[in-house]
């Protein structure tokens, strides 16, 4: 599912990496726990979550995903938002909840990795 | 074979790099440098994935439960070698914290969105050879080799 699309039906603001919008990713995986995210994660997955420090924007890093969904309203700082430009990584806030654009994205066809 | 031990042999390119305890807002640093040199040498994705996931967790883990250590990194030609060292405090029980779920991390590990007891199990995960070696009051000493073909 193409991020943009993502952005559109989330209602999410774009943070960072704007250029990465047309990406296309596979599945999506919602977590706070970034070493969960580290041991199941293995394709080009959305990571969906409410931390928004510079581990989150690392662990996308190692892992080359392009595009994170922070939820709840939460917007990270100025420096982890430099971070992810840096590293090419895609940021967008949305004001929903976790449960309710995971609801939304499965409804539009995006599907969680296979644990 | 077993005992954690610094193969010095046929080594292409050697990497060092300290992490300091308790520096959260350069943990992660290392393991980025290390998959950044990995990409421009070439190597494998799935190897450099492999090789950056058990890096990151080793270094998360240097920062928030050791008093501060060095990773390093030897690339051959058939396999990567990874050290990761620190001078304390050491682990009481290997076989404990080797267990999926166990964690002694504090509340700011967890705010880090570390701190699970995921870390470990995943960096043996990761490795074709995992060999932990750890003594209360002087340290740990963990090797992780990948090879880049499974035979
Ligand atoms: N370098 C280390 N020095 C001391 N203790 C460690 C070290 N690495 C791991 N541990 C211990 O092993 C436990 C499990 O580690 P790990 O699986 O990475 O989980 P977590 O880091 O989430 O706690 C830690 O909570 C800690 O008690
Ligand atoms: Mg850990």
């Amino acid at each position: 599912m193409q991020i943009k699309y993502i952005a559109d039906v989330t209602n999410a603001e774009i943070l960072a990496f704007k250029q990465g919008i047309d990406h296309e990713v596979v599945t999506a995986f919602g977590s706070d726990l970034m070493s969960d995210v580290l041991a199941y994660v293995e394709e080009d997955t959305l990571l969906i979550t409410g931390l928004i420090n510079q581990q989150v924007i690392r662990t996308a890093e190692m892992l080359d995903l392009k595009a994170i969904l922070f939820v709840r309203g939460k917007t990270p700082c100025n420096e982890v938002i430099a971070l992810a430009e840096e590293k090419q990584i895609l940021l967008m806030m949305t004001r929903e909840s976790l449960f309710t654009v995971s609801g939304i994205l499965f409804q539009h066809g995006l599907r969680g990795i296979k644990i | 074979m077993n005992t954690y031990e610094k193969d010095e042999k046929n080594v292409a390119l050697k990497l060092h790099y300290d992490v300091a305890n308790d520096d959260f807002s350069r943990a992660g640093e290392a393991s980025s440098k290390i998959k950044k040199m990995l990409k421009q040498l070439a190597i494998d994705a799935n190897i450099v994935r492999r090789v950056a996931i058990a890096t990151y967790e080793a270094e998360i883990n240097l920062v928030i439960h050791s008093n501060g250590g060095n990773i390093e990194v030897f690339i051959k030609s058939d396999r990567i070698e990874i050290y990761v060292e620190d001078c304390g405090p050491g682990i009481e029980n290997v076989d404990l914290a080797m267990t999926q779920g166990f964690s002694t991390a504090t509340n700011v590990a967890r705010e880090m969105g570390f701190g699970a007891g995921m870390g470990l199990p995943n960096m043996e995960k990761m490795s074709d050879v995992f060999i932990i070696e750890s003594e209360l009051g002087s340290g740990t000493n963990i090797k992780m080799i990948v090879k880049y073909e499974n035979v």
